[in-house]
């Protein structure tokens, strides 16, 4: 029996290698990354740790999720590029506006813009930023990524450790990619309960569809600026205040 | 080192040309015939022609008169200066400063190129035989002066050679005219008798002065020594330039690239000696058949980092023809830029801004330069105005970012839609964009935008945020006041 319980603690060792060499987990000897606070998300990943260096793929359909996309990466980039540090933002068109990233704490100058025409170079270029070491993290606006450009992607991230988002408007198939997770952001609408007139904090409804090693979830969250807040459904907020209610 | 100057002259430059293009022409009588005041003049006669007594300024109809069988052929002004030019590059394998010197010669700067083909006499001979194997006739002279060079090879004998020193001597028995003088002061030493220079060589500088005025000292002193002359090179000398000429002729991408490599380090060296590094550079190769085939590179910041240049040529080494090889490859540094220092920066890994200009290099290199951004604030109203590209990865924003609330998806041009407004100044309570109808649950607003006054032409803009039923937020704006005709409505953005 004591055999057979040291056979699985070194086959627990050695998957948690394996991830670490993955980028799933920090490496040995390196302590976990606490730039990322994603609250009610992280219990989502394996370790509790958002996977640094992998690729992540994200999905939308119209512009407006489309815009919610680039808001829920932008308050990933302004949590990894606290401590400095550039960032690579490549696509076929200019997409996004730079004034609009300081709010979701982002110094927009710290992002450099590559607009690539063909679909062909743009792929190139983001293979060629995911290996350099300097940058913080890779965002790629493509439509279409096959499975082997994904694979040759986490390569480059592997070696590198940059973190790579790669966002697909509007994709002919949703097939599978060699990225860590795959997520849908949409906007939520603002909450009821607050009797403010106007609009509130961005509030989205963040799906997390598929995670390696991890439990996939849906989340309906409000950042307010300092961090992710969640925001409960209507029915489900009385159901607590009534909870409340009952036990005082 | 005392300079020494080449001058070529070609005796007859058009007509030659035009019997090389031609061949059938050759050993033929031919001139070149312009019109001057209504008349037909020739403007160049060939060789044949030359010889025949029809020199260039006679009107046409007289050498016709004189033999019917001329061919005459329009002349294309111009065309000499251009031709001229085109020679003068041609020499630059003989020697790097090689200027034209219209309307009909070359002027060659060969301080301390004649030892490489064994003395001046070997020198001349080889450019003089390689000229006339392509069919011009030319005359060609060396003195240690421009004037001096020019007299010999257009009143002196054939390959003379004034030693150092020696131009007053060879001059001498020149006629004035070999002084480059204008025709007055010609008309003026004839008149009192002076046929060859040393008759008034030697007379008081003043009395010249008085009779003919200060341009004959000058030439006299040019022609002298005692005068500097300004000569205008063909291509200006580049300061940061290397040159590597080949034994053979290079044909194949792996012979270019170690001839970069090779080049590439020779200038970084220098470069890092002096603090220097390379915005923009180009890399020619001369090719056999007389073609020059080039690549050009720029980078962002200046480096003189031999692996970063190379990977950046070698994107483009493809584009490179060689077709039948090249024989003389050249790297020059069109941009030199004072390297900054890099810093050691002892808390962060990440974020080195050398590496990551290098990065882009490559990009800009595969994509041409233009496609990538950093974007600064600007002080301008109009949401699309008020950001600017920065031009390096070091410049630091001179105004903070705005505060106010901007889409993150902001429409490169504002998309017209149809609305639904309960009251003037109110937010829509619906709007169609692209046969889309859009109810609004939300709004915020309005923000006026106008245009700054200095710059105002027309309508301000009215902005709203609007969200929808689902959640999606939209940045409409109204263009225009109701009261004062049918404002528009605009779509500019998303929110997030």
């Amino acid at each position: 029996m004591k055999g057979n319980s040291d056979k699985m603690d070194r086959l627990r060792q050695l998957k948690q290698e394996i991830m670490a060499l993955e980028g799933y987990l920090p490496q040995k000897g390196q302590q976990p990354d606490s730039r990322l606070q994603l609250g009610p998300l992280h219990a989502a990943f394996s370790g509790g740790a958002f996977p640094l260096a992998a690729n992540h793929e994200f999905i939308s359909h119209t512009p407006s999720e489309a815009a919610s996309t680039q808001g829920f990466l932008a308050v990933l980039l302004g949590m990894l590029l606290q401590k400095g540090g550039f960032c690579l933002w490549l696509g076929v068109r200019p997409q996004v506006f730079p004034p609009a990233l300081k709010r979701f704490g982002v110094a927009p100058e710290r992002v450099v813009f590559v607009n690539v025409p063909r679909e062909k170079d743009l792929l190139w270029s983001l293979e060629q930023a995911l290996s350099c070491e300097a940058l913080v993290a890779v965002v790629g606006e493509i439509r279409e990524l096959g499975f082997s450009e994904s694979q040759r992607l986490q390569l480059a991230v592997e070696r590198s450790r940059v973190t790579g988002f790669v966002h697909r408007h509007q994709p002919r198939s949703l097939h599978a990619l060699a990225c860590a997770t795959r997520w849908k952001v949409a906007p939520g609408p603002t909450p009821m309960s607050t009797c403010m007139p106007g609009l509130g904090f961005p509030v989205w409804r963040v799906g997390l569809i598929k995670v390696r090693n991890g439990r996939p979830g849906d989340w309906q969250l409000q950042w307010d600026g300092q961090g992710f807040q969640e925001v409960f459904r209507e029915e489900k907020r009385q159901a607590i205040t009534q909870n409340r209610r009952n036990y005082a | 080192m005392p300079k020494r100057f080449l001058s070529l002259w070609f005796c007859h430059l058009t007509t030659d040309r035009m019997a090389i293009r031609q061949p059938e022409l050759r050993g033929k009588p031919f001139v070149l015939a312009g019109n001057e005041r209504g008349r037909a003049i020739v403007q160049a006669s060939s060789r044949e022609a030359f010889a025949r007594g029809i020199r260039p300024g006679r009107a046409v109809a007289d050498a016709r008169a004189i033999f019917p069988d001329l061919l005459i052929f329009p002349d294309r002004p111009g065309w000499g200066k251009r031709l001229l030019c085109r020679l003068a590059e041609w020499c630059l394998r003989y020697t790097p400063v090689s200027a034209a010197d219209p309307p009909s010669g070359l002027m060659l700067d060969i301080s301390g190129c004649p030892h490489l083909w064994g003395g001046e006499s070997a020198y001349m001979k080889d450019l003089v035989s390689a000229l006339e194997g392509k069919g011009y006739r030319v005359r060609a002279a060396i003195a240690d002066t421009i004037g001096a060079a020019w007299a010999l090879a257009r009143y002196g004998e054939q390959g003379s050679i004034a030693g150092v020193g020696g131009q007053q001597e060879a001059l001498l028995p020149m006629p004035p005219a070999a002084l480059r003088l204008e025709s007055r002061t010609l008309e003026g030493l004839e008149k009192l008798g002076f046929r060859q220079i040393q008759q008034f060589i030697d007379l008081p500088a003043a009395t010249l002065r008085r009779r003919f005025g200060e341009g004959l000292l000058l030439r006299l002193g040019q022609a002298l020594g005692r005068e500097e002359e300004a000569f205008q090179p063909v291509q200006p000398r580049v300061p940061y330039e290397e040159q590597l000429p080949c034994l053979e002729p290079i044909r194949t991408a792996k012979g270019i690239e170690i001839a970069l490599q090779k080049l590439l380090d020779a200038l970084c060296q220098r470069l890092s000696r002096e603090g220097k590094g390379l915005r923009k550079a180009v890399f020619k190769g001369l090719r056999v058949d007389g073609k020059t085939v080039e690549i050009t590179i720029g980078t962002g910041r200046a480096s003189h980092n031999p692996a970063h240049l190379f990977r950046l040529f070698a994107l483009k080494i493809p584009l490179l023809e060689p077709a039948l090889g090249i024989e003389l490859f050249s790297l020059e540094g069109l941009l030199v830029e004072k390297v900054q220092l890099p810093q050691e920066q002892l808390w962060h890994r990440s974020g080195d801004p050398a590496a990551v200009a290098e990065l882009l290099d490559r990009i800009g290199a595969k994509l041409g330069s233009g496609r990538m951004h950093r974007f600064l604030p600007q002080e301008r109203h109009w949401p699309e105005h008020s950001v600017r590209p920065s031009r390096s990865l070091d410049e630091k924003p001179d105004t903070d970012w705005p505060d106010s609330v901007r889409p993150l998806h902001l429409l490169p041009v504002p998309e017209p839609i149809t609305v639904m407004v309960p009251l003037p100044d109110y937010p829509p309570v619906h709007f169609k964009h692209k046969g889309k109808l859009v109810r609004v649950a939300r709004a915020d607003g309005p923000e006026r935008i106008e245009q700054e006054w200095w710059l105002q032409t027309g309508p301000p803009r009215d902005y709203y945020c609007v969200e929808d039923t689902e959640g999606g937020r939209y940045w409409l704006f109204r263009l225009g006041l109701y009261g004062k005709g049918e404002p528009q409505w605009f779509l500019h953005g998303y929110f997030s």
